[in-house]
């Protein structure tokens, strides 16, 4: 079972690296010319003026998003840790509600929001500004990065404050007993004493923005602004798709990955110099803002608006509509619900739903399981060389979605085995993707078992087999189960991997969406988005129900 | 019963450096005998209870149970852990927090190789926690238990399977004094009752004495000393046992005559003191001897016999049920441990006596 699982994982995370850089060297297979080495491919990604321009785009984008995403977070959860802002707590629970949205119906709804033509906010300033043209418009570098950045604060906002929470707070009292105004505490100690976690964080948002397709695809295609994955989706998807160009654009794109990601984990790892964490259970003393707490309180509920209730609000607008129209009186008389008949009598739509409800309850299932047998080898033994299972089940997080799409589909387009075009190949997609995620999850809980407790078994007499099946597993519950929610959360969402791999048959929800958004039909995609959002929020609603009970019950232990 | 003979283990520490634990450790356990490990931290007792158990493979040696060898290296042969049959009580007491007390105790029934039927596991599991006290509480949850329930719980569960050997991975070291004290008792009596064959390991020289049949004195992976409880404590081998079996005074002197029935005179920085020894050693001699401080007798008046001296007390720590003095002696100082009821004031006069019979002699290494 240990060695299914480690040839598993290795099978599964080294294949597509392998095969993306062995395929950006050969040419273009055909019916009778058959694929030969050549550097072409390099030549054409590298050997003109438009990649440099590429690369450029790619990383003020990248850039863009992740420092404004950085500077929104970190703000909300300064504000949100350190002072007396009333409501925070609701809003600490609101904040994760973002990231059920799928980022596609984000970007969607910022179109409707925000695009010169159709967008209610231009229109809306127009009308009251009486301005002559739109004063936003979506489809522009900024657009892209305001959309982006927006859309993964939460994410920002999450990590920055578990830094805020893991400092001593006597080190800011010290500071304020010294002298120092609220602003000279944040700026000199606050933020200082955290910046691994700063300049992991915008690493780490940085890398995301850098993977990010969605975005770039929706707003930046149509007028032009390439970055690496919207120019790998249109190498791909060109007739005839030049699968060599795309590989050569990917390899660059894994390099920038794996640079970012290499960094976070060295930053990580000797993070021990600003070690905050005291194990002191001091509860931060809470800066009084006084009447500013109002504006702050402000501040949160503009936030949410823009990050949840604009956003929903237009797909649900829009969803009642027969044809698109803006908000007005005579538009309210005309709200429908064809476009939820036109959903509910979509084609394939139970068999499109089923797809992605096995795709993500399958691929987490997998997923947990497999990382908790290597998670144990890597944590529990002593064997030699286990590090490099960690490595290589870790790999596949510098796989950009799409790119980690592209090399599984060469792989399995050369190497026959029959699961090309099947629900199959989604599933090894998925799997991979999400692997190392599985593993981090894992190894949190897994560190945690004493392993005594392990030996214990052995010493009654229990074999390996046993011994995992009775105690580790469900002692590995609590992070069995988050990760499994994760996991299946963010797979059921996943678009980025599956665009180059469906076929008719085995669509996904997500895949719809987006084959709605290209043949223009927006009110449909908006009530399938809005069920979508609806059904994402319910369930995770439910797993964190359930996760809440198996929780309380472990923390006892 | 239990025979380890020759063992040497090692390990890679987490720089990557190969620390040796125990060094060619031998010994012999009886069978219903209670054996204890003691030695600091680093000694290697525990690496060498876990070798017994199975769950660290020694370099090299031998370890047999009944005649039966669980691990050679000459020919070869490891018994996986869960082969054994032993049973272990370890420091964290491991219980499973995700079983309650009846689950966690017939957990080693069920998974065992021997099979049992479920009356057959009730039947043991309730007789084993009626045993250790535990019997009411069968149904609550494991995490809900007490420290000293949950060390009679790790203890009745190691008992379960009525192993061949039980082995106690410092037990006591996670309870508070109060309860420690009393569990010591409890251990005792329930090691006595059921005449079960145990290796203990501890770092507290006080449970060594108190529960064992026999001790293993540890240091830097080798055995300094075994014996009784009382050998240990009154007759040190060498300097290391004497300092950590309880506090002692070193007094270090040169043979100076060896007199009829092995009494002999040693020239010390305080004046000659005769002593008694049955060590091999001759005139002239560079000697160590150990005096603990109860034996170091106070006065304040001059005692009749041999071994007297007057000093001076330099400081007193009031103990409650003892008093410990610094009392200076010519240029040495000497701690003694009197009953309360000697008054003696810091700086004033008194009397210093030296039994020959307990001033011991250690083995010049």
């Amino acid at each position: 079972m240990i060695g299914v699982c480690v040839v598993f994982t290795v099978y599964i995370a080294v294949i597509p690296l392998g095969f993306l850089l062995w395929q950006s060297f050969r040419t273009p297979q055909t019916a009778d010319v058959p694929a030969i080495f050549t550097l072409e491919n390099y030549i054409a990604a590298y050997g003109t003026a438009d990649t440099l321009r590429l690369f450029w785009t790619s990383i003020r984008f990248a850039f863009g998003a992740s420092v404004f995403a950085f500077t929104l977070g970190t703000v909300l959860a300064w504000m949100n840790e350190r002072t007396n802002t009333p409501f925070k707590s609701v809003f600490y629970a609101l904040s994760l509600i973002p990231l059920v949205i799928p980022s596609i119906l984000f970007t969607v709804s910022w179109i409707l929001l925000a695009s010169p033509q159709i967008g209610i906010i231009n229109l809306v300033l127009q009308g009251w500004l009486g301005l002559e043209t739109a004063p936003f418009d979506i489809y522009s570098l900024g657009g892209m990065i305001w959309v982006d950045g927006l859309h993964y604060s939460p994410m920002a906002f999450l990590l920055m404050t578990a830094a805020f929470r893991a400092m001593d707070p006597s080190l800011e009292e010290s500071a304020t007993m010294s002298g120092a105004n609220i602003f000279q505490v944040a700026w000199r100690v606050t933020l200082r004493l955290t910046w691994p976690a700063v300049v992991a964080t915008i690493l780490i948002l940085f890398v995301r923005a850098i993977e990010s397709f969605e975005v770039p695809a929706l707003l930046g295609l149509p007028v032009g602004i390439e970055v690496f994955t919207s120019a790998i989706y249109q190498a791909v998807h060109r007739y005839p798709s030049r699968v060599g160009l795309a590989s050569a654009y990917a390899v660059a794109l894994l390099l920038i990955t794996t640079i970012g990601v290499y960094s976070v984990s060295r930053l990580s790892s000797r993070g021990s110099k600003y070690a905050t964490m005291t194990g002191k259970g001091f509860r931060p003393r809470q800066i009084d803002l006084g009447p500013w707490r109002w504006f702050t309180a402000a501040i949160f509920i503009v936030y949410f608006a823009l990050i949840v209730l604009l956003p929903f609000a237009v797909l649900l607008w829009s969803s009642f509509q027969r044809f698109y129209a803006v908000p007005s009186m005579e538009a309210l008389q005309n709200l429908t619900l064809d476009p939820y008949r036109f959903v509910f009598s979509y084609p394939n739509l139970g068999r499109t739903v089923w797809n992605s409800v096995l795709l993500s309850f399958g691929s987490a299932t997998i997923v947990m399981l497999v990382t908790s047998v290597i998670c144990w080898i890597v944590v529990k033994t002593k064997i030699r060389g286990r590090w490099i299972l960690d490595n290589i089940a870790s790999l596949p997080i510098v796989f950009p979605g799409l790119v980690l799409g592209l090399s599984i589909m060469v792989f399995y387009l050369n190497v026959d085995i029959g699961v090309y075009g099947t629900i199959w190949i989604m599933y090894i997609a998925y799997i991979t993707r999400f692997m190392p995620y599985g593993l981090r999850y894992n190894t949190t809980s897994m560190l945690q078992i004493h392993q005594e407790l392990e030996e214990s078994a052995a010493m009654s007499g229990a074999s390996w087999g046993t011994t995992f099946r009775r105690i580790i597993l469900p002692l590995l519950k609590p992070g069995l189960l988050a990760g499994w929610i994760y996991v299946m959360i963010v797979s059921i969402r996943e678009l980025s991997t599956s665009i180059l791999l469906y076929s008719p048959d085995t669509q996904v929800i997500s895949i719809v969406i987006w084959e709605l958004w290209e043949n223009g039909q927006y009110v449909e995609l908006s009530a399938l988005g809005v069920l979508f959002i609806l059904a994402l929020f319910v369930l995770v609603m439910v797993a964190q129900l359930i996760g809440r009970q198996y929780g309380v019950k472990e923390q006892r232990a | 019963m239990l025979n380890v003979a020759g063992l040497f283990t090692e390990y890679p520490n987490p720089q990557g450096e190969v620390v040796k634990a125990a060094q060619d450790v031998t010994f012999t356990v009886e069978e219903g005998h209670l054996f204890t490990l003691l030695g600091p931290s680093g000694c290697g007792k525990t690496t060498t209870l876990r070798s017994i158990a199975g769950l660290e493979r020694p370099k090299a040696g031998e370890i047999s149970v009944n005649g039966r060898v669980v691990y050679s290296s000459a020919k070869g042969v490891f018994i996986a852990p869960n082969r054994r049959g032993f049973g272990m009580v370890f420091q964290s007491y491991a219980i499973w927090p995700h079983m309650n007390v009846f689950q966690n105790t017939a957990f080693p029934l069920e998974v065992g190789d021997r099979h049992f039927s479920r009356t057959q596991i009730r039947d043991n599991v309730m007789r084993v926690l009626a045993a250790v006290q535990l019997d009411h509480l069968a149904d609550r949850e494991a995490t809900m238990l007490s420290g000293g329930q949950q060390q009679r719980l790790a203890l009745a569960r190691a008992l379960v399977m009525e192993p061949a050997l039980l082995l106690l991975d410092e037990p006591l070291s996670n309870l508070d004094a109060k309860l420690r004290e009393k569990m010591r008792f409890e251990l005792k009596r329930l090691q006595r009752e059921l005449k079960i064959t145990t290796v203990y390991v501890t770092h507290d020289q006080s449970e060594a004495l108190a529960l064992s049949h026999q001790i293993a004195v540890m240091n830097e992976g080798r055995i300094q000393q075994i014996g009784k409880p009382r050998d240990v404590y009154e007759r040190p081998a060498n300097r290391f046992v004497a300092d950590f079996v309880g506090n002692t005074n070193f007094i270090e002197g040169t043979l100076h005559a060896i007199g009829p029935g092995f009494h002999l005179t040693v020239r010390t920085e305080i004046g000659d003191i005769k002593i008694s020894t049955d060590l091999p050693v001759s005139a002239g001699d560079r000697v160590t001897m150990s005096v603990r401080p109860e034996d170091v007798a106070l006065s304040d008046t001059r005692p009749q016999g041999e071994n007297v001296w007057e000093g001076r007390v330099e400081q007193k720590v009031f103990l409650g049920e003892a008093i410990d003095f610094r009392v200076t002696v010519g240029p040495r100082e000497l701690l003694s441990r009197q009953h309360p009821a000697l008054r003696t004031p810091v700086g004033g006069p008194i009397f210093v006596q030296l039994d020959p019979e307990k001033c011991v002699l250690l083995k010049v290494v």
